[in-house]
């Protein structure tokens, strides 16, 4: 009985102190506080795109006009968004994409263009409207292009400027261009031209081939390294290598900032990438399988030496009694 | 040379010419431990347990490990975790046993205090005892550099400018640590060789010693009680189990060992399979980066308490106020005036003084990571470093007037 009072004390302050300097420590080290001194709550979203998130920023830094644009341009989305959209019709105005959205690998301005050919299955409507009527609001970047630049997508704008186009192109997308995508085609699509992940053995110029001469591979890396000069120029810094990202960062930190890179990272030029939530457990697949190899393994062993410690215990527990049991 | 006559067994081959008999008597079966003695006492073998599991996933990790500040991150996090058979296995029961072991040993000393066990004739127990905390601390900082990660490399660097504090900078002392002005290659080779090499060497002879210093005083018990241990062991020997007041280790004590060492393990591999992420800041999955500061620098969890007693004064003053902390509980033995071995729960206002240097050092460690930005926090940390630094001269004060306990009573 004494020595299960003492056992209770031990554990007492043990998940004490593991509670202050775990849980505790992390909340209080992560808490964002706007310039009033309230704690500002970043909330996923639930991978629903209705610009919430970047109106609430507007608000926050207290600027009037900005609001104004954000509203206006999410009041707008949702207006294209309540349209029937015509699949068939769309397919002429998705033509207009293909000029750059063509798999060819080129640079564009910085980033080689996303191929969208899983487009439909990965990211949501609300956001590819979005991104099509202004790309630079859509993925919450305008600062970034406020004074001098546009968006290297921005072109878009000027070519489909009609709701209804809009509607159709979406519904094309939708309709033509999902189909069943694996975790790494997911991640290919939606995050690789700009991010490596050399655990995956994939750079911003996909996946890294066997050469059989290392002059050859040494072509390659050159390639590589001047893609990478490109993004480096373009976004300000080299984006960072994925492969540990999901040990590095929680769960609500990743679905937070993939959301709105703004919620964690204020003036990042890392646009929001506008996944749907069924696009985003496949990215974040692909990232488990890369940075946690191991989750298997792990699940499938554990038990085993878990129950041998139990077995062992119970064993040990017998012997023990038998040995005591004529010291008292 | 002696004279051998023609053994008849192993086990007496062994014995002409290793005494493994006289070895196996006074070591296990002759060595004689207090009856009364709770679960806490195991916590000697669950340490030594846990020391082996690092030696042995130490190993296993040395084979692929790359001391090189290119290749140490990856050969850590990619060929250890992906390509190597069981590799994350032996790294997460390295990372989640240097994290375990001091919980173990913090655990262990506490109920070294708790008892009294450091009181006269047992001194050297405690010292020995505080020199393996002290290497045990070394082998974790030195262990923590070697994956190369942003808490690495910051926390190398935090931890080595307490060596430019007042006239030391002058010497450049902080620069002949680390082999550079900033921690780089030399800085990660000479850690790698002090945890693989020197440490463990200085570990385990410590180890020897804290063992041999338990040989004559004897293991302390749950009352104080001063044992005539061989009376005791003789009414052992004679079959009066119940009359004695000792057990030898082996096997009646071992038996419990044994027990409280597989519940530990059960605890130790939960984590190890399902939660070692508890041992793994996620900061260090960040590949260290000398540009981009973390937002918050802080040491594992088993160094806040000191760090957080450096933190609240200037420098120079938090590297005195830190050599001080380290040192304090050396001298237990010898600020402890009280003529009494006995629990706390019979000693009065010592009883008082436990519990608030318990509560005190587990303030300062989690006011260690908290940041020290918010008032409220900054206020409570200096608080609880002069608090701990108080607690000493106190010490020495309440035991001065502690009066003798009447054994027996």
């Amino acid at each position: 009985m004494r020595e299960l009072k003492i056992l209770a004390v031990v554990v007492f302050f043990s998940l004490l102190t593991y509670y202050l300097v775990e849980p505790y420590a992390h909340h209080e080290m992560h808490k964002k506080v706007d310039a009033q001194g309230n704690e500002i709550k970043t909330e996923s979203h639930g991978f629903i795109y209705d610009g919430t998130a970047d109106i609430v920023e507007a608000e926050r830094a207290g600027d009037a006009s900005k609001l104004a644009a954000k509203e206006a341009f999410w009041a707008d989305v949702a207006k294209v968004a309540k349209l029937e959209g015509n699949a068939a019709a769309g397919e002429a105005g998705f033509g207009l994409c293909m000029g750059c959205h063509n798999g060819a690998n080129m640079n564009m301005g910085g980033v080689i263009p996303p191929n969208l050919d899983h487009a439909g299955a990965i990211y949501d409507k609300d956001y590819l409207i979005a991104l099509i009527k202004d790309p630079a609001m859509a993925s919450n970047v305008d600062h970034k292009y406020a004074d001098t630049m546009m968006h290297p997508m921005g072109s878009i704008k000027s070519m489909m400027t009609d709701d209804q186009q809009i509607a159709d192109v979406v519904a094309y997308i939708l309709e033509n261009k999902a189909g069943e995508v694996t975790p790494k085609e997911a991640y290919m699509e939606a995050c690789m031209r700009c991010h490596a992940v050399r655990y995956g053995k994939l750079t911003q110029l996909g996946e890294t081939p066997v050469f059989k001469h290392e002059k050859e591979a040494l072509a390659y890396k050159i390639k590589v390294i001047d893609e990478q000069d490109a993004v480096k120029a373009y976004m300000g810094k080299l984006p960072p290598d994925l492969s540990m990202i999901i040990r590095a960062r929680s769960e609500h930190f990743m679905e937070t900032f993939i959301e709105n890179p703004q919620s964690q990272l204020a003036g990042t030029s890392m646009p929001r990438v506008g996944l749907s939530h069924e696009g985003y457990e496949k990215v974040k697949a692909y990232l488990t399988e890369v940075g946690d190899p191991s989750k298997e393994k792990r699940e499938a062993i554990g038990p085993i030496v878990i129950g041998f410690f139990i077995l062992f215990s119970l064993l040990a527990l017998l012997w023990k009694k038998s040995q005591w049991r004529d010291l008292h | 040379m002696a004279h051998f006559e023609k053994a008849n067994s192993l086990n007496e081959w062994l014995d002409q010419r290793l005494a493994i008999n006289t070895l196996k008597r006074v070591l296990n079966t002759e060595y004689w431990i207090p009856k009364d003695i709770n679960f806490l006492w195991a916590m000697g073998m669950v340490l030594a347990a846990t020391f082996g599991m690092l030696v042995i996933s130490g190993i296993f990790l040395l084979m692929y490990y790359k001391p090189d500040t290119n290749l140490a991150f990856d050969s850590v996090n990619y060929t250890i975790m992906s390509e190597v058979g069981y590799g994350w296995l032996w790294r997460h029961i390295h990372g989640v046993g240097a994290s375990i072991v001091f919980l173990i040993i913090y655990i262990h000393m506490f109920t070294g205090i708790y008892y009294g066990s450091y009181k006269k004739g047992r001194e050297l127990i405690w010292l020995s005892g505080m020199g393996l905390f002290v290497a045990f601390s070394a082998e974790a900082f030195s262990g923590y550099m070697l994956p190369w990660g942003q808490m690495s490399y910051w926390a190398g660097m935090v931890i080595t400018n307490l060596f430019s504090g007042g006239s030391l900078e002058a010497y450049g002392l902080v620069e002949w640590i680390r082999g550079d002005y900033v921690p780089g290659d030399a800085f990660l080779t000479r850690f790698f060789m002090l945890h693989v090499l020197l440490l463990p060497l200085v570990i385990i002879g410590l180890i020897v010693l804290h063992f041999g210093t338990l040989r004559i005083p004897h293991v302390n018990n749950q009352e104080g009680a001063e044992i005539d241990f061989k009376e005791a062991a003789d009414l052992w020997k004679a079959g009066k189990k119940k009359e004695s007041k000792v057990i030898p280790f082996s096997p009646v004590f071992l038996s419990k060992d044994v027990f409280v060492m597989g519940v530990y393990f059960i605890l130790f591999f939960y984590l190890v399979f399902y939660n070692f992420n508890f041992a793994m800041d996620p900061v260090n999955f960040d590949p260290a980066d000398g540009l981009k500061t973390p937002a918050h620098i802080y040491p594992e969890w088993y160094f806040l308490w000191s760090y957080e007693i450096l933190r609240p004064f200037g420098k120079d003053a938090g590297l005195i106020a830190f050599g001080i902390a380290q040192a304090a509980l050396f001298f237990l033995p010898f600020i402890d005036r009280s003529p009494n071995v006995a629990p706390a729960h019979k000693r009065g206002l010592f009883q008082v003084w436990f519990w608030v240097l318990l509560i005190d050092m587990i303030a300062l460690t989690a006011l260690g990571k908290l940041p020290p930005t918010d008032p409220t926090f900054a206020l409570l940390g200096k608080i609880s470093a002069w608090t701990f630094l108080a607690l000493g001269p106190i010490l020495v004060v309440i035991t001065m007037f502690e009066k003798k306990i009447e054994k027996g009573a």
